[in-house]
């Protein structure tokens, strides 16, 4: 049965920082409860994630950003088209924007967890600036997920 | 061929103009212009610096870690080389294609099929389709999938869905949609459950209807404006690639067919695993990337391009029927035995769609797919090449391992290193019809992204965070002083800093 809040971090475990969102997800698969979650991870977004939003109540982006100010970000996600074309890869904001098209109806409410980056090396590991930002991040996003209601995280976008 | 490209006489006073994307989600890559005195572009040099570093990242792991770890070289690839490097550790366990299982092989090739299908519809809808539909020179905000599905909502939506079965076929097959481990040592670590297979199945004529339809539209574009398709940076070169025994197209396990411009057998059935007989790669000094050649016609002539055009050009037939119906359409509109236009990679994509799609229906239909012979063993060797035809062209994996199975040296030749000196040349062309005297044009930054983009270059092995301009452009003059920049931001608006 499809689960009403999907968490889904991007990025490549191998490329240093990038693997931020991945293991994001490693921590909230060991420490949260995900009975109402589910999980998905890919290296980047692509126009077939829109369809993965369908049927949600709530959805998590969360990804490696080096535009970060803090340790990491929390936005509410608006539909927008993505005018860089030359890339393979799609902004969280297009992936919505792509459901809208195709589905001719408004996206979930979505989110994104953006945490901050310095470093994407084929084969390192984290900076250790990006393992302390993890660990901001994971405590913000445990609690997020303990509590899935829309009010709540509006209230944290807003805040952060 | 194009020996111009790096004997312009008085090097050191040509001009340089230099595009940098320096953004993650394009990896590093950067092009350089080197104009002469009059301002005309003598040289072209294509940047990607991302793929610096593969062979280091192999070396010192445990062989049988490899189909899983290269997966991580690229983003938009994974499964060609999730593949390449199982058919080159299959070597290690003592197992040669013809010796693998019969279902592991078929198996192993419908993750193929799914895998070519997905990344060609990715790269023709999300890609270029906006491009193609809208103009090179269209607004900004046209040149996106999201203006496709707004103006060509049935084409965006089939371009979303067959992109997504391509996926599904990987998930069925390899059990996760990325890091799956379908591929091991000698064989598959699963085979398709009836369930899976009666899933898959139930689209699958959808798909080969529309991907009919995307041949279809691809060859009205191309014919709509022939002599620019046909003229568009385009090149006189070699094509290399793998084919059957019986010269049909092969995407998985062939021998190594090279022919020259015009035609003409170069070399045919050549085992791939002694490549290093017949391909040399050439270092210079300014990039990372290599520039292999043909050693039989050496490094000025022996260039070649690979990739859906390549394997289109030298195959003598496809063997699935609409498919090769589509080929002989293709052939026929230039005239020539080899079809030269740099544009027409996006029409032989197509063609390749329709043929995975027509070999998926094919292999779903076998009931060898749900076989339970997976895996096959035999004596430790040392050394394993791996070869496959991945979406973007010919992939060479070529490992040694030593007695404790550690990877001691790997060499990995991937497709965009095979087009490297091609889409320099591709570029030299464009910018010397768009380039003019000393101020840089947005329609030069548009039509050098959109021969570039024709190779569809393995640019996002690197990584998408966001964040950093994508695209960079300078003028320096002959003394080194920048004269002009143009600087496109991620959200694709450009930006001018005189200099």
């Amino acid at each position: 049965m499809l689960k009403p809040v999907l968490l889904f971090g991007y990025g490549n475990l191998s490329r240093g920082d990038d693997a931020l969102g991945p293991l994001l997800l490693e921590y909230a698969e060991s420490h949260c409860g995900l009975d109402e979650v589910e999980v998905l991870t890919d290296f980047q977004l692509q126009i077939e994630h829109a369809l993965d939003l369908e049927n949600r109540r709530l959805v998590l982006f969360v990804d490696a950003s080096v535009a970060c100010v803090d340790a990491f970000d929390f936005t509410v996600l608006e539909p927008a088209r993505d005018k860089s074309y030359t890339t393979h890869a799609m902004s969280p904001a297009a992936v919505l924007d792509v459901y809208q098209s195709i589905k001719n109806q408004t996206p979930p409410p979505c989110f994104l967890l953006s945490i901050k980056a310095e470093q994407f090396e084929l084969g390192d590991g984290l900076s250790a600036n990006a393992e302390t930002n993890l660990v901001e991040a994971c405590s913000f996003a445990g609690r997020l997920l303990s509590n899935p209601d829309l009010g709540f995280w509006l209230k944290q976008a807003n805040a952060v | 061929m194009y020996e111009h490209l790096e004997t312009a006489e008085n090097r050191d006073s040509l001009k340089r103009v230099v595009v940098d994307p320096v953004s993650r989600v394009e990896g590093h890559g950067k092009v350089t212009l080197l104009l002469d005195a009059d301002n005309k572009v003598q040289q072209a040099r294509l940047h990607i610096v991302e793929f610096r570093g593969f062979e280091r990242f192999i070396q010192g792991r445990p062989y049988w870690e490899l189909p899983v770890l290269v997966q991580r070289l690229c983003g938009i690839c994974p499964v060609s080389h999730h593949l390449a490097a199982a058919k080159a550790i299959d070597q290690l366990v003592g197992i040669d294609p013809e010796n693998l299982p019969v279902s592991a092989d078929k198996l192993r090739r419908l993750l193929h099929f799914g895998q070519v299908l997905q990344s060609h519809a990715l790269h023709f809808f999300h890609l270029s389709s906006p491009d193609l539909l809208f103009g090179f020179e269209s607004d900004i905000s046209k040149r996106s999938i999201v203006a496709v599905l707004s103006e060509y909502p049935e084409i965006g939506v089939q371009g979303v869905k067959l992109r997504k079965y391509g996926q599904e076929v990987i998930r069925m097959v390899s059990g996760k949609r990325i890091h799956g481990t379908g591929a091991i040592a000698g064989g598959m670590n699963k085979s398709l459950t009836k369930a899976e297979r009666d899933y898959l199945l139930e689209d699958i004529d959808q798909m080969i209807t529309w991907a009919e339809g995307s041949v279809a539209l691809i060859k009205k574009v191309h014919c709509s404006n022939l002599p620019y398709y046909d003229d568009f940076a385009t090149i006189r070169t070699n094509y290399l690639g793998l084919t059957k025994p019986d010269g049909a197209l092969e995407l998985y396990h062939g021998g190594i067919r090279a022919k020259n411009e015009h035609g003409e057998t170069i070399m045919d059935h050549i085992d791939y695993c002694k490549y290093n007989d017949y391909i040399h790669e050439e270092v210079r000094s300014w990039t990372y990337m290599k520039f292999p050649y043909l050693l039989s016609l050496g490094q000025e002539q022996g260039w070649y391009r690979v990739g859906p055009l390549a394997r289109v050009n030298n195959c003598d037939y496809i063997d699935t029927p609409l498919a090769e119906a589509a080929r002989v359409e293709f052939k026929a509109h230039s005239g020539e035995a080899m079809v030269h236009s740099t544009l027409a990679f996006h029409w032989t994509r197509l063609i390749e769609v329709l043929h995975c799609a027509e070999s998926i229906k094919q292999l779903l239909n076998d009931p060898d797919i749900m076989g339970s012979d997976l895996v096959a063993q035999g004596e430790k060797r040392y050394e394993g090449v791996g070869v496959i035809e991945a979406p973007r062209g010919t992939l060479f994996h070529h490992y040694q391992v030593d007695e404790n199975d550690i990877v001691t040296k790997a060499n990995l030749i991937v497709s965009t290193t095979s087009n490297n000196m091609a889409m320099n040349e591709s570029v030299r062309q464009v910018a010397a019809e768009y380039l003019s005297g000393r101020e840089l044009t947005e329609p030069l930054l548009n039509n050098l992204e959109v021969a570039i983009r024709a190779y569809d270059p393995c640019l996002s092995c690197a990584t998408h965070a966001v964040g950093k301009m994508p695209l960079q452009l300078e003028l320096v003059d002959a003394e080194g002083n920048l004269i002009d920049k143009l600087v496109k931001h991620s959200d694709g608006q450009i930006e001018r800093n005189n200099a």
